[in-house]
């Protein structure tokens, strides 16, 4: 059979096996790296000493950004290091993916958005560039940067915060100052998994439909202060954080309101499973839903948001080991967001809300506050600190809907994900990871409306990548 | 000048030829170190078995001590000191007389609290099996665990009553015994011989350095402190003064330290209001 009569089939089906074999044979083969990012350089550690899976923290990890970016010896302060040292590692994960999103309305020859139909698209991608900057300014003094873009290369600042670690010399007081994660034993930022769906925690965003509070969301960086603790061998921890009500966004847009958040956590030692930890969390918080307006309804004014009304998150926290190849980690959520969001006031500066809550309005009669139940369960199979296993299933349900009538499922969600991440070298140099993983989420009734009902919808997403930092 | 040079040469082959079989030897292969796979440690009620640690040492460890425990991991070449050789079987940090093995205790509290002044961090969030598991997992890098059971841990007396009478007669020990000599007079770690200092394997060391706030290596309470001097830090030119030092004499020498150092303390408090003065290295003996 001649090149010319081989199909594209055919092509790919006999190339397809032999493509992987080499591609899998050059990473088995790939040498290690000979430059040191950030914390790994200057302690001479391994990823794998602080890291599950690179970038999911173990409890040394943890233990480590407990103390400040310490290991609590004489070589934490930077006096230690190389004038040249400079502690900073960038990511980018270029990809291959393919999303397929059902549902979508579309024009037809019937007329404008007259059908609907699943819309899938496949090809070539990046993630944004993060460069993480982080560690000691002297002893007891931590800091952490992180300018992060989108994919276009849009710049923000992800995390910006400066830390007394320490304080009178005891670890149960350090304190926190800046943009940075709240302290979810779950961490979003070090999730190991990348797609749209999958590369967040459903729970740590959740909105209901048609709900205007977007300050909830316990999974984005936020602006504020924390007062953190720990035992001495961070058995036993504690945080309690002042936030803005901002969602994390620079320059008061929104008015004068706070949140706060708390976690409390034990962990225990189950003998040859390892570390066990059980703890709970709360954020409880107020946010604005009147705004001033100039030149018209519509034109809100930044900074100028009255009529607090409040929102709380709180739920428990379980990171279960089972020797050293499996864990699972929990969370569960209860949440509830008051009456005047669940009408859909409150975040106009972004356009989430179109409603003003001016004097003299009235919510519509019979409006509830809504609330909702959601956990998660995140499985791990560490089949050597090279290789790790990843599932989870997360589900959120609504238990009340702010309007009497909507559909009691309106905004459901379920979701699973399952992958790997293959590091084909561990050094202490550099981070790199063959990361694959398909995602499927299912929410109930906010498809397009076509006839009476809402329809569910149904999203999957299938990745494939290099995940790496230097 | 050629026939020196030739037998400069030939001296040089054979003493080659002699080295390199004993280099050869000491330098244990995985074979010979998968025998002892089966060593285990026993701390309290816990047995630790080195099969179990595997996993754990190949997460942790093996960046520093290398995957045949000789101390020749990756990171060799960059950390000061260098990683401990466990093939040797010999440690710093021991309840045990200079020149013997330490017990599984020994290793599993120095594996929780770390090494200060090294690379060494503390593992304090392993749990206790982890732990034990781990000090199984050293001891069957070497041969000397199978030939030699642990020494026997020194006793130490109860600690007696700070006084300055005890405080001024731990200065007299420390002139009588030369600590001086290395850790200087204030204990700047500036002595006569601190410069010439270097470790069994002939790599430079520095001698601890009591102002700089550092913790001490082997433990930093008044027990860990009278431990590493009546049992010397083996592999390093801290030798034991078992032989030199009472038990009585001991403590007073503790109390003394604790007057060079940083950290506040009660026996610096009271040596500033007897305005104790350093150790003079020419006064005559117990004269000072």
């Amino acid at each position: 059979m001649s090149m010319r009569k081989w199909s594209h089939r055919s092509l790919v089906s006999a190339f397809l096996p032999a493509v992987l074999i080499l591609f899998f044979l050059i990473l088995s083969a790939s040498p290690s790296a000979n430059a040191i990012p950030a914390f790994a350089r200057k302690y001479g550690l391994r990823c794998s000493a602080c890291h599950e899976s690179w970038p999911m923290l173990n409890y040394f990890g943890q233990k480590f950004k407990d103390n400040g970016y310490q290991l609590m010896n004489d070589r934490d302060a930077p006096i230690w290091q190389n004038p040249g040292y400079w502690p900073i590692t960038f990511r980018i994960i270029p990809i291959w993916h393919r999303v397929s999103t059902g549902k979508v309305l579309v024009d037809s020859a019937a007329g404008t958005d007259s059908a609907i139909t699943r819309i899938t698209s496949s090809g070539f991608d990046l993630s944004g560039l993060d460069f993480h900057t982080g560690g000691t300014l002297e002893k007891n003094f931590s800091f952490y940067v992180l300018p992060s873009s989108d994919a276009t290369g849009a710049f923000h600042f992800e995390t910006v915060m400066a830390r007394l670690d320490n304080v009178f010399g005891s670890s149960w007081l350090n304190v926190k100052l800046g943009k940075f994660e709240l302290d979810n034993l779950l961490s979003e930022k070090r999730i190991l998994t990348l797609t749209g769906n999958g590369g967040v925690y459903q729970l740590y965003h959740f909105i209901p439909v048609g709900d205007g509070n977007i300050f909830g969301q316990m999974g984005d960086n936020q602006l504020g202060a924390e007062v953190m603790g720990h035992s001495y061998n961070d058995r036993t921890r504690y945080s309690a954080a002042l936030l803005s009500s901002n969602d994390g966004t620079v320059g008061l847009p929104y008015g004068n309101a706070y949140t706060g958040f708390f976690t409390f956590s034990q962990a225990f030692d189950a003998g040859k499973t390892g570390v066990d930890r059980i703890g709970g969390y709360a954020m409880v918080g107020q946010a604005p839903t009147t705004w001033l307006t100039s030149g018209g309804p519509s034109s809100y004014i930044a900074g100028s948001g009255v009529g607090n009304k409040s929102f709380s998150r709180e739920g428990f926290v379980g990171q279960f080991y089972f020797g050293q190849h499996v864990d699972l980690q929990v969370v569960t959520q209860h949440g509830e967001d008051n009456a005047w969001f669940g009408q859909g006031y409150g975040d106009v500066i972004d356009g989430v809300s179109s409603v003003n809550n001016t004097p003299g309005t009235v919510l519509p009669p019979g409006s509830r506050s809504p609330s909702w139940n959601g956990v998660l369960f995140e499985p791990h199979y560490i089949y050597s600190p090279q290789l790790i296993f990843i599932g989870r299933y997360e589900t959120i349900r609504m238990s009340q809907q702010s309007t009497p009538g909507t559909p009691s499922n309106l905004g459901n969600i379920s979701t699973y994900t399952i992958g790997y991440r293959y590091n084909p070298f561990m050094t202490s140099r550099a981070g790199f990871a063959w990361h694959n993983e398909y995602n499927w989420l299912h929410q109930d009734g906010t498809g397009p409306t076509l006839g009476l009902t809402s329809a569910n919808i149904n999203t999957s997403e299938l990745l494939i990548g290099f995940d790496f930092d230097f | 000048m050629r026939t020196r040079l030739r037998k400069q040469s030939l001296l040089l082959s054979a003493a080659a030829v002699l080295v390199f079989p004993l280099a050869s030897w000491a330098q244990l292969t995985p074979a010979d170190i998968n025998t002892r796979i089966v060593t285990a440690s026993h701390i309290g009620n816990i047995t630790g078995h080195a099969k179990d640690a595997k996993g754990d040492y190949r997460r942790y460890c093996v960046v520093c001590h290398g995957e045949l425990g000789d101390g020749n991991g990756e990171s060799f070449p960059w950390v000061d000191p260098k990683p401990r050789d466990f093939q040797l079987g010999v440690f710093k940090c021991r309840s045990t007389p200079t020149g013997t093995l330490p017990t599984d205790e020994d290793l599993f509290d120095t594996i929780a609290r770390g090494l200060d002044r090294s690379n060494m961090p503390q593992w304090s969030t392993f749990t206790k099996q982890q732990r034990a598991d781990l000090v199984a997992w050293v001891k069957h890098f070497s041969p000397r665990w199978a030939n030699e059971k642990p020494g026997t841990p020194i006793q130490i007396p109860a600690e007696p009553e700070i006084t300055a009478e005890r405080i001024k007669a731990g200065r007299d020990v420390f002139a009588r015994v030369q600590c001086w000599k290395c850790h200087g007079v204030l204990g700047q770690a500036n002595g006569p011989s601190a410069s010439t200092l270097t470790d069994d394997l002939g790599r430079p060391i520095a001698a601890f350095n009591f102002t700089e706030g550092a913790r001490p290596k082997c433990g930093d309470t008044d027990r860990d402190i009278y431990r590493i001097f009546m049992t010397g830090l083996d592999g390093t030119p801290m030798p034991s003064y078992a032989d030199n030092i009472k038990p009585d004499e001991a403590w007073d020498l503790v109390f003394y330290l604790r007057t060079l150092m940083s950290q506040h303390s009660i026996e610096k408090e009271m040596a500033k209001k007897l305005d104790l003065k350093p150790v003079d290295p020419n006064a005559p003996a117990g004269q000072q």
